[in-house]
């Protein structure tokens, strides 16, 4: 009986273990194919699809066979013991032997191509010459689909990723001091209106940003503060501040009041408790709350769209800029989404357990 | 709160805070004064210098982080020079007073004033006419035909893309958790998390991709090669409606099953083994205990989750902007709302469409509002 259970929830398990690998293969398929293609040199991209770098069989030119003036190219054409028509030979004539003859330019060209089956290992011309090219501002080159040798400014992407940090880190520490500060008011000094004052904050935890954006761009014009830093930082603090006072409410207002009594009784002031005590307590939600503003803040495309634009440019205004203006170029997109998911990805293989506590508790915000 | 009184010391303060009563005024106002031209300095230098961008990116941060702190340091330091009563009554709102106004200025107020405007008229002068025809907007937005279009796609990102990204996210969660390797599994449908909605799109945008017909030209994008292994044709996916909304939703499902997979999963932890234990004695098949125990015992964080996933679908923008730019029948609201004030500039008809956003979502902040004066018995 117990042999019996055991053996099928092995196999149950196997079967499990077997839909979950499936799922998670699908689920990466997308990214994996960004990443190899951002390693492709330019021209092999357009030639053939990403998943040719791993081991497969190819047609490979073997030779080529020009055809002589005195065939009718109109009529039947016999090549190595096989007659076919020129539309045949344009889409391919396989030859007993395995090999294919293929016509690939018009009539007057007179050429067809020899290729046999072959097989083909791991691609090894593998290049970080996009990452180079997307990163700097400077002119770059390189060959496009047709082979042409194309030349202009780079997407300088490499700046958009300086001007992402200056945007992130004061809009994420900005927001956790003046949470914490309120937090800390709210759990544990008394004055009127305290009640009031709070709900509002939980009332407009999920109101859309949308309802800000055009009110706020009239005064940012007044005050010229669009496309400057101060601007977005606070922009983003407004946005995140409700979601960053309401977690650090919970957290401070269960932490023991005999703490913060004893040392009010040793002559601690409020400011002192917070910095020297509150603070370091609260080290978990802070955490969760920071990486959750860090990646909503880097990853945010609507907010630097509105009141950045191209005077400072981030790096999801400059990859966006990119797919408008060069969705084809595949080379160039795949490394700018890399540089762009590097910072995110880091965060999230480090920080994991922080990671998934921040994204869960910051999901409502509006 | 009791704050010990220290007859003694306060009294020798006031003393002392009377004697040196100039001086210290003067001090008070020459801190606060000097702290904020600084930081003014600061902002012209970002805003006009033309220094090396990695030297900007450094005095933007000590700017921002530094400045912050200062602020506070120095407000705080000023009501401990105001006399101790006047300090204590005023302290609570140098606290909660930053955030109060930022909140206030950043999403209270705007409520209003988006709400005024949406009144008004395509440059938020005057208003857009008497009468019913006040509501000259809001008839726009449910009459126009890109507007119902867009709402029609977003109740289908809602209905599609919300119930797949719970249900998938579900089934993750159970299966994972029967599974040795669950961390693994977690963390590799969690990570489109970490990406941004550009991101994804030009994740995306590679797998939908279209070359064209001809000879010697080859499928690059998944989605192509796969079709042409099957037999089928290529074809130009995101511009091919009704196909093309559906494959934008996959993006959101994509992105979103590892959200609700993670809190379903830490739902499903919290069942008591001996629950599910006694109904398998009792002869009930895995699946009479998924749809028996399981799901009845998670039924709040499966609504929590649920709505969080409708908002989110409500108010989504990015990858349509990215992936068709809303083009080929694929707009959607919150697209409408940047069209119309960015490329239109048209205030107040995206001012109205703000509104029917808020609209929206306030069944969820009265929920939120009720949910949490019910638990603050102890506040």
């Amino acid at each position: 009986m117990a042999a019996g259970t055991k053996k099928q929830k092995n196999k149950s398990s196997l079967l499990i273990n077997g839909i979950l690998i499936i799922i998670c293969f699908i689920w990466l398929l997308p990214t994996l194919g960004v990443f190899v293609t951002s390693f492709r040199d330019s021209k092999d991209i357009f030639n053939s699809g990403w998943w040719a770098i791993l081991p497969h069989k190819e047609d490979v030119e073997t030779g080529r066979i020009i055809l002589d003036e005195s065939i009718d190219v109109d009529g039947n054409i016999k090549i190595e013991g096989i007659e076919s028509t020129f539309k045949e030979l344009q889409e391919g004539v396989t030859l007993k032997d395995g090999r294919k003859l293929t016509w690939y330019g018009n009539k007057r060209t007179r050429e067809i191509v020899v290729s046999e089956k072959q097989r083909v290992g791991f691609a090894s011309n593998l290049t970080l010459e996009n990452y180079k090219d997307v990163l700097t501002g400077k002119e770059i080159s390189f060959t496009d689909a047709g082979g042409n040798e194309i030349t202009r400014r780079g997407n300088n992407l490499g700046g958009a990723f300086l001007n992402s940090i200056a945007v992130t880190i004061p809009a994420t520490v900005i927001p956790i001091l003046i949470a914490a500060f309120a937090a800390f008011g709210f759990s544990w000094l008394k004055f009127p209106g305290r009640d009031i004052l709070f709900t509002v904050i939980v009332a407009v935890l999920v109101v859309p940003l949308q309802i800000s954006l055009v009110p706020i761009l009239q005064d940012y014009t007044k005050l010229q503060l669009n496309g400057t830093f101060l601007g977005i930082w606070l922009a983003h603090t407004g946005f995140g501040l409700p979601l960053a006072t309401y977690l650090l409410f919970n957290y401070i207002s269960t932490l023991p009041r005999e703490l913060l009594e004893a040392a009010y009784i040793d002559g601690a002031s409020n400011f002192t408790i917070l910095i020297r005590l509150i603070i370091p307590l609260s080290v978990p939600a802070l955490a969760s709350f920071a990486i959750f503003q860090f990646l909503w803040v880097w990853n945010d495309y609507l907010v630097s769209l509105v009141f950045l634009g191209e005077k400072t440019r981030v790096v999801t205004y400059a990859l966006a800029s990119i797919v408008g203006e060069k969705g084809q170029d595949w080379h160039l997109l795949t490394a700018g989404a890399f540089v762009s998911m590097l910072l995110p990805m880091l965060v999230f293989f480090l920080l994991q357990r922080y990671f998934v506590r921040g994204m869960m508790a910051g999901s409502v915000k509006g | 709160m009791n704050i010990p009184d220290k007859t003694q010391s306060t009294f020798s303060k006031i003393k002392n805070w009377f004697a040196t009563k100039a001086g210290r005024i003067l001090f008070s106002i020459f801190i606060p004064v000097i702290t904020l031209m600084i930081l003014w300095q600061g902002f012209i230098f970002l805003r006009d210098s033309n220094a090396p961008q990695l030297i900007i990116t450094i005095v933007a941060i000590l700017w921002g982080v530094g400045g912050i702190a200062a602020l506070f340091f120095v407000f705080n330091w000023l009501t401990e020079q105001l006399p101790r009563n006047l300090g204590q009554k005023l302290q609570p709102f140098v606290f909660i007073g930053p955030a109060i106004a930022i909140i206030g200025w950043y999403l209270v107020v705007p409520v209003f004033r988006t709400l005024i405007l949406s009144f008004k008229n395509a440059l938020g002068m005057d208003w857009i006419g008497e009468g019913l025809a006040i509501f000259e907007n809001y008839r726009f937005v449910f009459t126009d035909r890109i507007m119902l279009e867009a709402f029609r796609n977003n109740l289908l990102w809602m209905v599609i893309g919300t119930s797949f990204s719970v249900a998938f996210g579900l089934v993750i969660a159970v299966l994972a958790d029967r599974s040795k390797f669950e961390k693994i599994y977690k963390a590799i449908i969690f990570m489109p998390m970490a990406i941004s909605f550009v991101g994804a799109g030009v994740i995306w945008k590679f797998v939908y991709t279209y070359r064209g017909e001809g000879i010697g030209i080859q499928e690059i994008g998944l989605l192509n090669a796969v079709v042409l292994a099957f037999g089928g044709q290529s074809q130009p996916w995101l511009s091919l409606p009704p196909w093309n909304n559906f494959l934008l939703i996959i993006i959101m499902i994509w992105l979103q099953t590892g959200y609700a997979m993670v809190v379903f999963s830490s739902a499903i932890k919290g069942i008591p083994e001996e629950l599910l234990e006694a109904a398998r004695i009792d002869g009930a098949n895995e699946l009479q205990v998924f749809f028996k125990i399981t799901i009845p015992y998670i039924k709040g964080t499966l609504m929590t989750v649920t709505t969080t996933i409708v908002i989110f679908s409500l108010k989504l923008f990015d990858i349509v902007r990215v992936m068709t730019g809303g083009n080929n029948n694929t707009n959607v609201i919150a697209n409408e709302f940047y069209l119309q004030r960015f490329t239109y500039g048209n205030t107040g008809r995206a001012s109205a469409i703000a509104i029917i956003l808020l609209v929206a979502v306030i069944p969820v902040v009265v929920s939120n509002v009720r949910q949490f004066n019910k638990g603050r018995r102890a506040f």
